[in-house]
């Protein structure tokens, strides 16, 4: 293949073993013009630490105010291909499940009207797909439209929500994420495609502590399966691990709160009360633990990413959750909170700031208040961190104090 | 809410972009909240100001741009 320009940079990026982004856009480049010029701008990117996109603008389809993020190169003379590159988000299926027909369907829209390039998935958890100029915006949406596919969210709105593969496909799923997720997705089409907010806000629904979908670093709210009751002991299965590797080395010794004992005689011990649902010892022995039968999720507020004032992780918000009890209700308890938690926003919040930053500006214990939740000692940062709540009266009565 | 305060509604916000183009860049929340006002008298709510905008991004006369932020302007 002849490049049009020379990528030294880029080219050092092909070595090793490991799947190359340069090899796959110069793949791209056989037969687009549009992607060559990428690669040339990404290498003068690289060789003068600048970014050379300019972002944002007026594009986007009729009627939607999101699902399109306008890209122009700063130099149009220098790489004509890609004088406009813009960004279109396609909401993803939850659990991100596709036919490989319909992949194939939704990669032909691509190549025929765009770079060809995809992001399968952007971090929010949308379909990216590069390269598309304004003119063909409209057709790619209706072809998209036709597909069963819409758009998801960009700018100060909704961002497209997303959630973990759950119950489809995982054992240790707490609730059923895929169909939280999507029908929180129905519920608020107009927040996600007309953007009202102050700035960005993000729902991501993981089933389990694992946390697939890393919700607790990157939701403006996140929802994280959990139980109440005890795990689940096959003692059985416990004696199988113990045979296979050292149970103290790899689990006990590595449980945060220090909740689990073990000796050959007695088995395995959990004081559950203690556990912090951390998953790692479920994780280490799958067959021999189960998180407990009483699923839920727990609701955490405010995590975001260094953009605008630094990164903030998630503190709770609610510490338990009866999910699948609400979705018998289409959600109405969920769905009330988040319109309180917006309200509020809307209320209070200046431009650009997002809704953790507005609970760190005003106190936590205001928000709470306005929303009208109960303050609890388990709204914490993290397990076992100081609860923001004063109690005045033992703060007054000077208990504890000896 | 009647269609001639919608209508009314619908024109205030178009008048407001055009009279700001240029100027400022007027996100649908600061719309919501400046209609909200502006009409109190006739009973429109902050939904009513919502379904305005959404009325008139969807017959074309604002549409959404991105700066930093979403903002209402007219169209190019």
């Amino acid at each position: 293949m002849s490049k049009k320009h020379k990528t030294p940079l880029l080219d050092e990026l092909k070595k090793g073993k490991w799947p190359s982004f340069v090899r796959e856009i110069e793949r791209a480049a056989e037969t687009s013009e549009m992607t060559d010029d990428l690669l040339g701008q990404v290498e003068q990117s690289y060789e003068e630490k600048v970014v050379h996109w300019k972002h944002g603008g007026m594009v986007g389809v009729k009627g939607y105010g999101s699902g399109i993020v306008g890209r122009f190169s700063d130099s149009p003379e220098k790489y004509p291909g890609i004088k406009e590159f813009h960004t279109v988000r396609i909401n993803q299926p939850s659990g991100f499940f596709y036919t490989s027909d319909i992949l194939r369907k939704i990669v032909d829209i691509g190549e025929k009207h765009a770079s060809s390039l995809f992001n399968f998935h952007g971090s929010t958890g949308d379909i990216q797909l590069l390269g598309a100029k304004t003119a063909d915006l409209e057709t790619i949406f209706q072809e998209y439209t036709k597909l069963g596919f819409d758009l998801g969210g960009s700018g100060s709105a909704l961002r497209t929500p997303s959630c973990c593969v759950g119950m489809a496909r995982c054992e240790f799923a707490n609730y059923d994420a895929m169909h939280a997720c999507n029908s929180i997705t129905q519920a608020f089409q107009d927040e996600m495609h007309r953007p009202i907010f102050n700035y960005k806000f993000k729902f991501k629904f993981s089933a389990c502590g694992n946390d697939c979908t890393a919700s607790i670093a990157r939701a403006d709210l996140s929802v994280i399966g959990t139980w109440k009751d005890d795990i689940r002991i096959d003692p059985e299965m416990v004696k199988d691990y113990a045979k296979k590797f050292d149970l103290h080395k790899y689990v006990i010794d590595k449980c945060p709160t220090k909740c689990m004992s073990y000796s050959a005689e007695e088995g395995l011990k959990i004081e559950n009360s203690n556990c912090s649902r951390c998953m790692h010892c479920i994780n280490t022995m799958p067959k021999a633990l189960r998180p407990g039968t009483k699923g839920g999720a727990t609701i955490l507020i405010g995590s975001k990413a260094p953009m605008v004032s630094g990164p903030r992780l998630s503190m709770v918000l609610v510490p338990f959750y009866d999910i699948e009890e609400d979705a018998k209700n289409n959600y109405k308890w969920f769905k009330d909170l988040i319109e309180k938690i917006w309200e509020f926003w809307d209320e209070y919040g200046v431009s650009r700031e997002r809704i953790g930053e507005l609970i760190q500006r005003v106190g936590v214990g205001n928000f709470i208040e306005s929303i009208g939740l109960e303050p609890l000692p388990e709204m914490v940062a993290s397990p076992r961190g100081n609860p923001f709540v004063l109690y005045e009266e033992y703060a007054e009565a000077g208990e504890g104090q000896d | 809410m009647t269609d001639e305060t919608k209508a009314k509604l619908e024109e205030a916000i178009v008048n407001l972009i055009k009279e700001y183009t240029n100027k400022k860049r007027f996100k649908p929340g600061d719309v919501v909240k400046e209609m909200e006002s502006k009409f109190s008298a006739s009973g429109v709510t902050k939904d009513d100001v919502k379904a305005a905008i959404r009325d008139l991004t969807d017959s074309g006369r604002l549409i959404y741009g991105y700066a930093g932020g979403s903002f209402l302007a007219l169209p190019e």
